[in-house]
């Protein structure tokens, strides 16, 4: 039987709760492992899911230095896509999404998915052709696109400025209907329960402080709670990679690490349902289910690790809101917080072995590492347990940059604050 | 954020455009060392601390700028021309 089912719920309720188990333990670390995960994030965690699951490796130690989903997995805006146009990107977040789409019943625990679409707005002739071009570039592999007019987006959005006297009159839009949002927390604590269940031990408030070495390989960790050794040592540390990196004597990497600002307004009854982007700058929303706008837009723009941002954009942000929704300019922001983005020269992750012998990297997630969790986590153990990429992560190496193989979707170039 | 333009005095962050990493060494153009423009193009030293960077003073005189700012207290250290001279020290 399922822990958490109908079932259980009743029995549970009917003995006033008290024997419900704690959805996962807080194991004192063992003096050596398989595998030891650093960064007790969405990523890290799915990592130890997947390795456990997949591969039955389960003498697993995920180290994180905080408490459990304190990092970017509790700070982002929960949106799910799969809408990219480079067949490398489209392939790896649409295995993410078929993930998603089974995760509440592979973890045996809710983490609200809802695929309520996501639509980009287009508000010129030439931005359209350009997501028809994207439209058509995911559907030749495969994944939902359906290129939207006005009228159809009025019906769908009815609060949305799609008038000719809009500031950026809408033209269009490029929808991907099988997207949408997640509870974050609760895919953080659905694959922690799911990996714990399994044999992983979970070390929170666990810092590391340096590697262990024997000649040139990664032997180990020390931490704030003394050594660990292990075969193999895995990073998922998201805008700490540079810092932990530089712990291992790797001074420089193709990442600078910059703040992204999340808000939520107060409650409002049903007003967005469905994931929006506006074209005409960086702003995209949904409502979560009790009822919050969720929001937020472009990177402050400097590197940072601060964890906060700064008032200019959220001037900017609130002005892209109002152009699309002059009815909302009443509606109170309730929380803003900032998130740290590891961003890279090309706004494409990193996922592979190396580049020391006994490390594994995963990182580079820009502002997109939310929807990444099940696929990066997945592709991830496939590398450690297998010491070679699968065919999904394959592309995402740490030298592709050396070697004339980028994957810039946006088409950028190496600034990594306009990703 | 304040950055104090040694041209213009203390002014709001959105007068400036951000350039990034200020340590970076660009190579001769008719360099041929690849791993000399790989370093270049692509490696950040991406320090949680103080930073050396290059800022460009694009709503106001145009001067490209050169930034010392701690990435964790926001903090502006120094400021000065990019080029060299005029130093401005303290924070802002």
């Amino acid at each position: 039987m399922a822990e958490y089912s109908a079932f259980s719920l009743l029995k549970n309720a009917l003995t006033g709760n008290k024997d419900w188990k704690p959805a996962w333990r807080k194991p004192d670390p063992k003096a050596s492992y398989d595998v030891i995960v650093i960064g007790g994030g969405g990523h890290g965690l799915s990592t130890a899911y997947y390795l456990a699951k997949e591969h039955g490796i389960t003498n697993v130690a995920v180290l994180e230095k905080g408490w459990l989903g304190s990092g970017n997995v509790g700070r982002n805006t929960t949106a799910v896509r799969s809408n990219y146009l480079l067949p490398q990107n489209t392939r790896f977040y649409e295995h993410s999404m078929k993930l998603w789409e089974n995760l509440s019943h592979d973890l045996n625990y809710n983490v609200m998915f809802s695929q309520r679409g996501c639509l980009n707005l287009a508000h010129t002739p030439a931005q359209l052709d350009d997501y028809a071009r994207r439209g058509n570039a995911m559907r030749h592999l495969g994944v939902d696109a359906e290129l939207m007019n006005v009228d159809q987006i009025k019906r769908l959005v009815p609060a949305l400025d799609v008038s000719g006297s809009a500031r950026f009159p809408v033209l269009g839009g490029l929808m991907q209907p099988r997207a949408g949002t997640a509870r974050h927390d609760a895919v953080a604590w659905g694959y922690a329960r799911g990996a714990d269940r399994r044999g992983v031990d979970i070390i929170e408030n666990c810092e590391v402080t340096g590697f262990l070495r024997d000649g040139g390989r990664i032997t180990g960790v020390s931490t704030t709670r003394g050594e660990i050794r292990a075969k193999k040592v895995a990073l998922a540390v998201a805008g700490s990679t540079g810092q932990v990196m530089q712990l291992a004597g790797i001074s420089h990497m193709p990442i600078e690490s910059h703040v992204l600002q999340a808000f939520v307004s107060e409650s409002l009854k049903p007003v967005v349902d469905t994931v929006l982007t506006f074209g005409m700058g960086h702003f995209y929303i949904s409502q979560s289910d009790k009822g919050g706008l969720v929001y937020g837009g472009d990177l402050d723009g400097y590197n940072s690790y601060a964890q906060r941002g700064s008032l200019p954009i959220v001037d900017e942000v609130m002005s892209e809101m109002l152009a699309l929704f002059p009815g909302l300019a009443r509606v109170r922001m309730l929380r803003s917080w900032g998130g740290l983005c590891d961003m890279t020269m090309d706004g494409s992750p990193i996922i592979t072995a190396g580049p020391l012998p006994g490390m594994y990297l995963n990182c580079g997630w820009c502002y997109g590492g939310f929807k990444a969790t099940p696929a990066s986590g997945w592709c991830f153990a496939y590398t450690i347990a297998k010491d070679e990429p699968h065919e999904f992560n394959a592309p995402f190496t740490l030298d592709r940059f050396y070697r004339g193989l980028i994957i810039d979707d946006k088409g950028q170039g190496a600034n990594p604050r306009l990703h | 954020m304040l950055i104090t333009c040694p041209y213009c005095g203390p002014r709001d962050v959105i007068e400036f455009t951000y350039q990034g990493d200020g340590n970076r060494e660009r190579p001769q153009p008719a360099s041929q060392n690849l791993d000399a423009w790989n370093a270049y193009v692509y490696d950040r030293l991406n320090p949680a601390g103080d930073h050396n960077e290059i800022w460009q003073h694009s709503g106001g005189c145009r001067a490209h700028l050169r930034v010392v700012r701690n990435t964790v207290t926001h903090e502006i250290l120094s400021t000065a021309f990019a080029r060299g001279g005029h130093k401005t020290e303290g924070r802002s």
